[in-house]
């Protein structure tokens, strides 16, 4: 029934017009039907008609009481709209102010609250994501690992949890072009990968079972973006041939345009596994990841259990490979997110802290107003607006305010989201593939109206609330100096002290965070940076099919390029540092006790110059040489960390490292020893490391490092000019400084992210908090401008004038200082897991934080005190 | 200055549901039907009826529908609906229990 009211209640207000044109009829018919019997009874038609007016009533009466009988109050509250439009072009000064602050606050929440709902609340691009599991083994050192392709065979055949389990790996092929090779990224995935996901492709087929199987035809799927950028959107692409590495793979598919898998961001072809590749016949070389879907009803808590229990079976079996070895499985999108999730969530804590000082200081904007308003109120008052009236007219005030604080807002959130997508680097983009969903959509709109509908109702309610406080009577009476400011001080005192001590938590947050950066980019690498350009280099296989092949194309790079002009030196690696501890291998130390463990530690290959070219400090031995290449005996640098954990208080040089078994190919002889690389990303320890030499064991992936003399930016496009002409059929990627590529690991990115973007959280609510002072104070003289006087006619001096008004700011910059520090330490051990070096209750940035914000809140208040101590008795005593 | 309403508060829509309950009428039919069922006691300004009209429509206990008279002239007619019938029943015994009471209180008025 009442939502029936509701529904006609609407209806009529879209039909008013319609309404109005027959109640009007209805009562003129009325009126004529009088007129018509009077006139029938023998009267004139003049006395009729104003008979029938009289009988009837007064017309417009009864047509107000009538659209108010249905609430048609358009009227009242246009009225209210134009007057609270006329306040605010009255005043375009504090209008102005207010939206632009809540413009502020509205566009940093709402552009952090497009990320945050874009990554965390929107479903990932699968069907039924929230069932889809990462699979992984686990290992001492690693809570999540690898699977190998024979333990995953297993798994797949045994566990009774998931209704498929599929696996996935990178890969790179050198396309052939028009214009040469062209190394691009692939995925090597099993047969089910897609149907797992729920990915049906847009043009061709999926793969279908069996096609995985070692011997079957090479068949390749593009990604969207390969389909668009390499084939040109080519529609009829599937089923012709592409040549990748030198070997003929038929297209088959190419996958919708929101296909996006963030663990293989960037990958743009996908081939079935095929053969093994590699190590892959070997049961304890990891190098796949699992995705599995979840049976109906098993919960990923049982998944776990079922594989850890499989994982137990395998360890029985296949001790040598499998000791030690679990089992890890979890959602998804918890793969995806875990890093970026606490970022993510410190962001929308900060955002929303700033919009709350936003609104604190729109607030106490509107209270000083509607202070100075107080006669204006008391005049309406007296004249008969109803306490309901003037409230409504505060909430019309404030749902302007807020309307156009939102609209402001939410155009600066546009901007502001395209502008931290675009500052994300694509190599981080590619894992994170939400990233695209970013923008105005209906959950960031949703979340923007509810926000400025909050803003409203605060904005409404600071005058409501002042309104009901006070008695109105007092405003018509032009005295009332000496107590009226009382409620105002204790109102807009307590309002300053709640935005001091915001801005306190965001600045002590954005020390923290800005020192753990700075930490950070000064951790000691254990190599020389600068000056260094990196590249990826990539060998096709059916051209360098044997190692002989492939050592001998690495010398001839390097002996070309280090002969170039501008380069001191050059070399090759793995993997380069500051990347991750990984790529690793068991090691075993001949002449020690041994159980079998696995001692697992970074595996480098690298070229006899690539230490030397970073720079890397050379404790004890020698570096690896020219001559340490095939044929001659084996051996290794090894780091220092290796040789504190394996070699305690003996010299490591001379002893023999090899694998678990000893197997004679595996035994290398340690050579030197080098002070600690920094291989693992900037805030994570190094792990213990071997070098080998590259020329003993090659392999097509590679990474150069050249050491340069100028720029190394700069050198990069020659670098890469002479490499091409030197061997067209080299594949070259990734060109970049060496700085550039710490700068964009994950943790220096989310570590720069964090810091700044809090920095300039903090940074704005330190104006604003300081600004709210200033108002504070700055209205709080003006109202005591005649008190002053009389203090100073009674002969107070100047300085005393100063002490009065710096005293107030003093105690309620103190407060707020004092809350805010409080509160700091909570928000603070809350964010500790972002912080690197420092402790979260790191007591100078503290004091800092106090003394600055202190600082501030006193050069504020001066200008107050100085206007204060500049008052003429006479003249304040005269004023009014 | 207002002139006082010679009805009770809230009895003029009752009226018009009980007058609609007989047949379906326009507004000045309404007007002539009250009158003339009262012999003329119940003096209405007559245009009163339009806002509480207005009101019943909302409530959805009337609806209105646009016909011709006798005349030939287009008028609105009010038909009581379903749930307008319902109140005029609640609003019936609720009168009958006020008059009883009212009258109780008139006729011994030691025991008010």
């Amino acid at each position: 029934m009442p939502m029936n009211r509701l529904a006609r209640k609407v209806a009529l207000l879209f039909s008013r017009r319609r309404f109005r044109r027959e109640l009007e009829e209805e009562m003129a018919f009325h009126r004529a039907q009088l007129e018509e019997e009077l006139v029938a009874g023998g009267s004139s038609r003049e006395a009729a008609r104003e008979q029938a007016n009289r009988q009837f009533g007064n017309a417009t009466r009864l047509r107000e009481q009538s659209h108010e009988a249905i609430g048609l109050r358009v009227e009242t509250v246009a009225q209210d709209l134009r007057f609270a439009l006329r306040q605010l072009r009255h005043n375009p000064g504090f209008a102005v102010t207010a939206i632009l602050i809540l413009a502020l606050g509205m566009g940093v929440s709402v552009a952090i609250f497009g990320f945050v709902d874009a990554a965390m609340i929107r479903p990932l691009p699968y069907w039924q994501p929230n069932r889809l599991m990462d699979v992984a083994e686990t290992a001492r050192a690693w809570p999540r690992a690898n699977l190998s392709l024979e333990d995953y065979k297993d798994y797949k055949r045994l566990n009774k949890s998931f209704s498929s389990l599929d696996v996935y790996t990178e890969m790179g092929y050198l396309l052939e072009t028009h214009s040469g090779v062209e190394p691009v990224n692939a995925a090597r995935v099993s047969d089910g990968f897609f149907s797992t996901l729920g990915v049906k492709p847009m043009l061709g087929r999926g793969f279908l079972p069996g096609e995985d199987q070692p011997g079957k035809p090479k068949i390749v799927i593009l990604s969207y973006g390969a389909w668009r950028t390499r084939f040109g959107g080519n529609r009829g692409i599937v089923g012709q041939v592409v040549n990748l590495s030198g070997v003929a793979y038929t297209v088959v598919g190419v996958l919708p345009r929101e296909y996006a898998f963030a663990p293989l961001g960037e990958a743009e072809l996908w081939v079935p596994l095929l053969d093994p590749a590699w190590c892959e016949q070997r049961r304890s070389c990891h190098n796949l990841y699992g995705v599995g879907r979840l049976r109906q009803g098993i919960t990923p808590q049982a998944a776990l259990a079922d594989m850890k229990a499989i994982a137990r079976r395998l360890e029985a079996e296949y001790p040598d490979s499998n000791r030690d070895q679990g089992a890890a499985v979890q959602p998804l999108s918890e793969l995806i997110l875990h890093d970026i999730r606490p970022v993510l969530e410190l962001l929308l804590a900060g955002a929303g802290l700033l919009l709350l000082i936003a609104c604190i200081n729109v607030a106490s904007l509107l209270l000083v107003r509607s202070e100075s308003r107080r006669r204006e109120i008391a005049v309406r008052v007296a004249l008969g607006a109803t306490p309901v009236r003037l409230t409504r007219q505060f909430v019309t005030e404030g749902l302007l305010l807020a309307a156009a604080g939102c609209a402001g807002g939410v155009s600066a959130a546009c901007w502001l989201m395209a502008l931290l997508t675009h500052m994300v680097p694509k190599a981080m983009a590619d894992g994170l593939p939400f990233l695209a969903a970013v923008g105005l959509n209906r959950d960031t709109a949703l979340f923007a109206v509810a926000v400025a509908l909050g803003a409203a109702l605060l904005l409404a309610a600071t005058p409501t609330l002042r309104l009901s406080l006070q008695p109105i009577r007092d405003g018509l009476q032009e005295g009332g100096r000496g107590h009226a400011g009382m409620l105002w001080r204790r109102m807009g005192a307590n309002l300053v002290v709640a935005e001091l001590a915001v801005a306190v938590v965001l600045l002590v947050g954005a020390g923290l965070l800005g020192q753990s950066f700075y930490r950070l980019l000064h951790v000691q690498l254990g190599f020389d940076p600068g000056h260094l350009a990196a590249l990826d280099l990539l060998l096709p296989d059916h051209v360098y099919p044997k190692d002989a092949q492939q050592i001998a194309a690495f010398r001839e790079v390097l002996d070309k390029i280090s002969s170039q002009p501008g380069v001191v030196s050059a070399g090759l690696t793995s993997v380069l540092p500051v990347q991750c501890n990984c790529n690793t291998d068991w090691i075993r130390i001949a002449g020690k006790p041994y159980n079998g463990e696995h001692n697992e530690v970074n595996e480098r290959e690298v070229s006899p110059g690539y230490l030397a070219t970073l720079r890397a400090q050379l404790i004890r031995g020698r570096m690896l040489t020219d001559d340490d290449r095939a044929g001659k005996p084996n051996v290794i640098v090894i780091n220092e960390a290796l040789a504190r954990k394996y070699f305690p208080g003996e010299d490591p040089l001379g002893k023999t490292i090899g694998d678990g078994k000893l197997s004679p190919d595996s035994l290398r002889q340690v050579v030197g020893v080098v002070r600690d690389v920094h291989e693992s990303g900037l805030d994570t320890e190094v792990w213990h490391t071997e070098y080998e030499p590259l020329y003993q064991n090659a392999d097509i992936f590679t990474t150069l490092v050249v050491r340069t003399r100028q720029a190394p930016g700069a050198y990069l496009p020659t670098l890469v000019k002479t490499l091409h002409v030197l061997n067209s059929n080299l594949g070259v990627s990734n060109e970049e400084t060496m700085e550039q590529r710490i700068g964009e690991t994950q943790s220096a990115l989310l570590h720069r992210f964090s810091a700044w973007l809090v920095g300039c959280f903090a940074a704005m609510a330190l104006i604003l908090g300081v600004v709210g002072l200033y108002g504070v104070i700055a209205y709080s003289v003006s109202r005591r401008t005649r008190e002053i006087g009389v203090r100073m006619a009674l002969g107070a001096q100047r300085s005393a004038v100063y002490a009065l008004v710096m005293r107030q700011a003093g105690r309620l910059t103190a407060t707020g200082i004092g809350i805010g520090l409080v509160c700091s330490v909570d928000a603070s051990l809350l964010i500790r897991k972002l912080l690197f070096g420092v402790a979260a209750w790191d007591a100078p940035t503290f004091a800092c934080v106090a003394l600055v914000l202190a600082g501030a809140a006193m050069a504020a208040s001066f200008l107050p005190a100085y206007r204060a101590a500049g008052v003429n008795p006479t003249e304040a005593l005269r004023a009014e | 200055m207002s002139r006082k309403p010679d009805l009770l508060p809230g009895t003029l829509d009752m009226l018009i549901l009980r007058t609609l309950a007989r047949a379906p009428l326009h507004g000045y039919g309404i007007a002539l039907s009250i009158k003339r069922l009262s012999n003329d006691v119940l003096t209405v300004e007559e245009g009163s009826l339009y806002p509480a009209l207005q009101r019943l429509l909302l409530q959805g206990w009337v609806k209105g529908e646009w016909r011709m008279t006798e005349t030939g002239r287009r008028a609105r007619y009010y038909t009581l609906t379903a749930a307008g019938r319902k109140q005029l029943s609640l609003e019936l015994s609720e009168f009958e229990q006020m008059v009883k009471a009212i009258g109780r209180v008139l006729r011994d008025p030691q025991e008010a």
